[in-house]
Order: structure tokens, then sequence, then C-alpha cells
């Protein structure tokens, strides 16, 4: 008897005999344009129960701190830039840290690689800055950084932009379960605080 | 109940019960009106919805014309990222693909994210029975899962549950499988919620082997795509050093580009969400992150029986969103266990029986008739196409499953009720006196049943059609017999006395 995949392949060819393929993908419609995207990305990541907090390159530190509650144990990626490190008392730096020893920490604070607009989403590459995928899921608190230079209006825009030979994380506030009786709960698995800090200044893109 | 739909009664049957339930039915009404809103609002923000609609139905027909050379490119680009590719004809195939997975690292539990295709194919079932235990971590999947229970939506698999039922289902069964829930657990959604958390925190942070669906797969890049809330799936995804993806092979996008018009579909049709919290993406191995060994079974499993049938192919292009079910007036009344199978309301009751295929002599003759009985549970109102993101035409695809029941049992000893019926209309309505005979008959019954009160059954071959329906009471004069009194004048047309 032929193998599995030969077979699944024969089946699909016989299943499609005579079926011409299309050879051209079909162009969705552009997505949403919103006039001031920093500020559309602020309000729709808000609706999500993110706290959101807006401010000058110079007090993104401060800001950073700020959203941190005193005497939290903190993780940061390797490549968090040293500014912002500065400011927070003597965070952990992930050198490989086990989920167990990550469990035992407050918050995570991050960089992102963009932000949309019109979801309120943040998508992190996972590059220094940012950190492993872990780091973000098992502390409780995320504090993620986001340039206005970083906001794009939709999702074409931000699947344009992405390289999908890296692993990718997609986040739209806290964690939520709507499955009992459909009251949203924010935080299940993941944090259960989102804290956005918008950097003005930089043009959007 | 038990966690099992094989042997399921045939929808008529299943759906009478189901009917009965005051306490389902009011959970459903309450959960699908209330995400119809939500939907309704969001999709209702984006400008281009119908074009977009038309692109998300593109891609995944594009996808579906040109599978093989998608699967086979899928599989290289995998393969050329550190992934390990196996190919499953069937479930048993699939099953013993994950469970070989596990035994090699010792493991006798994984986590599970939730997926409808392992569900399909019985998947914790089978790790049962080689002695490993599958968690599903899902919070609703989880409370199915404690209750012994069957999933009743795709999206909200314990919507037919209640917080004082989950709260009882924790109490009793979570310690017996881990971490106890805690002695003064109330039933507040945040406080069950933080039950969860507690006791899967646990089973994340010792799991060596993680399983997942795929919501997507992407043929050029190898890319892997799940799309989620609560952050269980991330667990899933990372802290396990061995991940196996089990991906039913119509969840192939040919492009990364043609993610664009899913991702935007999706979320809006399904939770009514501008984007859902979690959306993860890989592709292959990803050195010093997450697992780092990377395992993906493509599944057939009936799915290319689905592609040869021509109309039925579009079933194929469903992303899983579950808006059908939230329109549709026959789930909303019956629930999701009424259609025996993983895959509930419209978009099951054409699914099932272009997996299992119609008169193909597959299953046993209880489960033959059960999925035979899913092209009937439909009004055939069209709800269900209009909300549809990738506008699969299920109307268009139930007369044709129902043509096929037909067909198929032509040659039966006992013919089904529906060919009798429709047998009987055809000899009736080709002659005009047999007609007004007929007309004059039901006028008749119903005058008998008009004063019962109750709505009639009908006797014989049509016995079958009323036990599930009910029948409108004919008129009690038929319009013939009116115009034959009258000469069609209104005035003396009443007869009501
Ligand atoms: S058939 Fe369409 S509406 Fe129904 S679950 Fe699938 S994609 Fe959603």
């Amino acid at each position: 008897m032929a193998d599995a995949r030969t077979q699944v392949l024969g089946r699909v060819r016989a299943a499609l005999a005579g079926t011409a393929p299309d050879p051209e993908p079909v162009p969705a419609p552009a997505g949403a344009r919103p006039g001031d995207v920093v500020a559309h990305f602020a309000e729709r990541v808000a609706d999500y129960r993110a706290t959101v907090v807006r401010c000058a390159p110079a007090d993104v530190g401060a800001a950073v701190a700020g959203a941190l509650p005193a005497g939290a144990r903190v993780v940061v990626p390797p490549g968090l830039p040293e500014e912002i490190r500065a400011a927070l008392a003597d965070p952990l730096v992930d050198d490989g840290l086990s989920a167990a020893e990550l469990d035992r920490v407050d918050a995570v604070v991050t960089a992102c690689r963009l932000a949309i607009a019109e979801t309120g989403t943040i998508v992190l590459d996972h590059r220094p800055d940012q950190g492993r995928r872990v780091l973000t899921l098992v502390p409780d608190r995320h504090v993620c950084i986001v340039r206005a230079d970083q906001v794009v209006a939709d999702v074409p825009e931000a699947v344009g932009s992405l390289d999908p030979t890296r692993a990718l994380t997609w986040i739209s506030g806290p964690s939520a379960t709507s499955d009992i009786e459909l009251d949203r709960v924010e935080g299940v698995h993941g944090p259960r605080h989102l804290h956005v800090v918008v950097v003005e200044g930089a043009e959007p893109r | 109940m038990t966690g099992t739909f094989v042997g399921m009664p045939a929808f008529p049957a299943a759906a009478r019960d189901a009917l009965a339930d005051t306490q389902l039915r009011h959970n459903l009404a309450h959960a699908t009106a209330t995400i119809r809103g939500k939907r309704a609002a969001v999709v209702g923000e984006v400008e281009h919805w119908e074009a977009l609609r038309l692109a998300g139905a593109a891609v995944k027909e594009r996808a579906l014309h040109g599978l093989e050379d998608h699967l086979v490119r899928l599989e290289e680009s995998l393969v050329a990222r550190g992934a390990q590719v196996h190919w499953a004809r069937d479930a048993a195939e699939a099953n013993a693909l994950v469970a070989d997975v596990a035994r090699r690292h010792g493991a006798d539990e994984v986590v599970k994210v939730k997926s409808m295709a392992t569900q399909e194919i019985g998947l914790n079932e089978a790790l049962a029975a080689e002695g490993i235990a599958a968690w599903e971590t899902d919070l609703a999947e989880m409370i199915v899962q404690l209750g012994d229970d069957l999933p009743s939506h795709i999206l909200v698999p314990a919507i037919h549950r209640n917080r004082a039922e989950i709260r009882e289902i924790f109490l009793r069964r979570m310690a017996d499988v881990g971490r106890p829930a805690p002695a003064d657990l109330t039933d507040e959604p945040a406080v069950l919620a933080a039950a969860a958390r507690e006791h899967l925190r646990e089973k994340f942070l010792r799991a060596k082997v993680g399983v997942s669906g795929a919501n997507f797969a992407v043929a050029d890049t190898g890319t892997l795509v799940v799309v989620e809330s609560e952050g269980n799936g991330r667990m899933c995804l990372t802290l396990p050093e061995v991940l196996v993806t089990v991906v039913g092979i119509e969840k192939v996008v040919p492009t990364w580009a043609e993610l664009d018009p899913l991702l935007r579909l999706l979320p809006r049709s399904s939770t009514g969400e501008r984007m859902n919290p979690y959306t993860s993406t890989w592709t292959g191995v990803t050195p010093d992150d997450g697992p780092q060994e990377v395992h993906v079974v493509l599944l057939d499993n009936g799915r290319t029986r689905a592609l040869a049938d021509e109309v039925g192919r579009q079933a194929l292009r469903c992303i899983r969103c579950s808006a059908c079910l939230n329109v549709c007036p026959v789930y909303e009344r019956v629930g999701g266990h009424a259609y025996g199978s993983v895959y509930p309301g419209p978009i099951g009751a054409i699914l099932n029986p272009l997996l299992h295929g119609i008169g193909e002599g597959t299953g046993d003759p209880q489960s033959r008739s059960q999925v035979e009985s899913l092209p009937y549970a439909s009004s055939l109102c069209g709800a269900c196409f209009e909300v549809c993101p990738v506008r699969i035409d299920i109307p268009e695809v139930l007369v044709h499953l129902r043509s096929k029941v037909v067909d198929a049992h032509r040659g039966d000893r006992v013919p089904k009720p529906e060919a009798l019926a429709m047998r009987a209309a055809a000899h009736t309505l080709a002659d005009a006196k047999r007609l007004g005979r007929a007309e004059r008959l039901a006028g008749r019954v119903g005058r008998l049943v008009g004063r019962r009160g109750t709505t009639p059954r009908l006797p014989g071959p049509g016995a079958g059609w009323t036990d599930a329906r009910d029948l409108p009471t004919p008129a009690r004069e038929s319009f013939r017999g009116w115009w034959r009194r009258t000469g069609g004048r209104l005035d003396g047309g009443e007869n009501d006395g």
C-alpha cells in the first residue's frame, strides 16, 4: 500500500481533476486609514482594558517606572534600551531563565516591533529588545513601549512589514476569556495587566 | 452524557431532547444574541466588509484549487525550518503519530490548545488508551473535559453550562487531576477563571509535550498561526520542549500576504472583536525560543472526499468562526449536541456529511443515519450564508446534500420518509382531481385537529417528519372549495364558525 503522503496527495489530485488552479493572489481591499493613527491606536488598545500612557521621549523611563507597583520584581529582555533599564530598580535580565523562575517575577518590560491602530494590537517579533516569547507570557504584568513611528494603520500594513520567518506574537489587550456566561474576565493564563507606554515625537508611518 | 459523539441518535431525536431542556435554550438564546450584537457592531465599522469577504473567499478558494502544490510547498518550507512533517490519512493514523511522539519523550501527559481537528479525530480518547493524559487548557474546553461532557459550540464549547454548574464541576473534579479548587470558590466568573489559572499553571510549567491545531498554515513560508484569547495557547506553544500540531489539509493559505483578509475577517466574525487578544505565529523551530522539536501532522480524514464534491467543496473554506451557529434559528433552539459532532450548527450540517460521505457505507448504520439526517437540520433561511466571512453558500450545499441522501436511498427496501412524501406529493400534484381531494381531506384533518387544539402528527410514512416538527394546521377550507362556494367574492368568504 502506498504511504500516507503519496495517498493523500493522490486523493487531492483526483478530487481536483479538471479544476484549474488560480495562479494569482486576489488583492484584498485596503484597510482603515484613521487620521491620527497614534491617537486611534491609544484609544483602541484602551478599549481592551489596557492601561495607556502617552509621554514625551524624555519621560519614557519615568512612565515605565510609574507603571510598576512599588517593590515589584521586574524582568527585562537583554536588548532593552539602556535608558529604560536605568529607570528600573535592579531588574532581572533574562539570560534563559526557566519558566518556574519567571513565574516568581511580577512584571516584564519590553519594546515591540509595531502596533496596529485600527485593531489596538501590539506585535512582538521577539528581537533582543522584546525577548523570548515566554518572557511576555508568564509574568502577570506586561509593560510595553510603543514608539509613535511604530504605529501602522491596519492589518494589511502590519502583515506587509513583518517577517514571517520570525516567531510573532500579536497582543490585543490583556489575556481574556468570555467562557463563563459570556462575562468577559481579564487575565486567565497570560498577563492580567497590559500597560502600554506610547512615546510621542517621532512621525508615525 | 459521556465524552464521545459516537452512537448519537439522529438529529430529530437528539433535537427533541434538547428542546425540552429550558436551561439550555435560555443559555443559548442569551449567548447567540449577545455575540450576534457584538459581531454586527464591529462588522459595521469596516468600510469594505463585502469586498473583504470576497477576498477571504478568494484566498481560501485559491488555496483549495491548487491544494496539491501548496501542500508540497508547505512541507518543503516546514522541513527547511527544522520541523518534522507527517501525513495522516485518517484519525487513527493521526492519533498514532501524536502518541508516538509523546511516547518517545516518555511523556504520560500533554497540554493541549483548543483545536477542532484534534477533537474531530478523538485524540484525547486515543491518548488515554495509551496511558497518556491530554489536558485541555482552554477554559471552556477544560470545563467540558472535567464535566465529562461534550462541547456544544465551536467558539464557546461550554455555553450550555452556567456559573453554578461550573463551580460545582471545579469543586468536584479538579482535585482528581491536579491542583484542587480553593475551598472558598464562589461562582463569580473572575474567581472561577483564577482557579483555572492556578490549576493549569502547574500543568503548563511541567509539561514536556504540547499539542495544538492551527488556524492557518502558510505554504510559502511554513508559518503556522494560532488565534486565541486566554494565553493558554501561547503557554502550550512555547513552554513544552516538544510541540505537535495537527493541521487539516484545508488550512493551507498560499502566501503570507494572503493572511491579511483572513486575520481581518476572523475575529470580527467570531468573538465580535476587532482583534482577538493573542495571535501566535511560528515557523519551524526558533533557536533558543520555545519548543526545539516541532512536528506537524497534515490530516486528511475525509477532507479529500469533501474536496471531490464540486458543490460541497466550498465547505472546506470554513475558518471555524462560528458566526453561522449564532444566527441559525435551528441551532439556537437545539444547541450543539444534537448535531452529534464536534462541528455543530449550519457548517456541521454540511461538513459532517461531506467528510463522512453519504451512502458510501462508511461507519455503522446508526452513525450513517445520524450523518444523513443533518442536511435536513435547517430551515434554509439563508442567514448562515449572509454572515459567513468566506461566503460559503451553506443553503446551496444543504439542498445538494439532501438530493444526495435521497439518491443514495432510492434502492432501499424501506424508503426514507422524505422520499415517500415527495413521491406522494408528485402523484397528487400531477392531477387536478387528486389535488382537490387531498385539499378537502387536509381541511377535514385540520378541523379535527383544530378542535383538539394540537398540531397534527402525520400518520404512516409522514410520521418521521412530524416527529420533530410542528406541522401548521391545514386551512379548514381549500382555496378551490372557497372559490367554488363564493366565486371569489371576499364578503362571502368567511367560513370560520
Ligand atoms: S461556515 Fe462560515 S460562518 Fe460558519 S463557522 Fe465556517 S467560516 Fe464561520
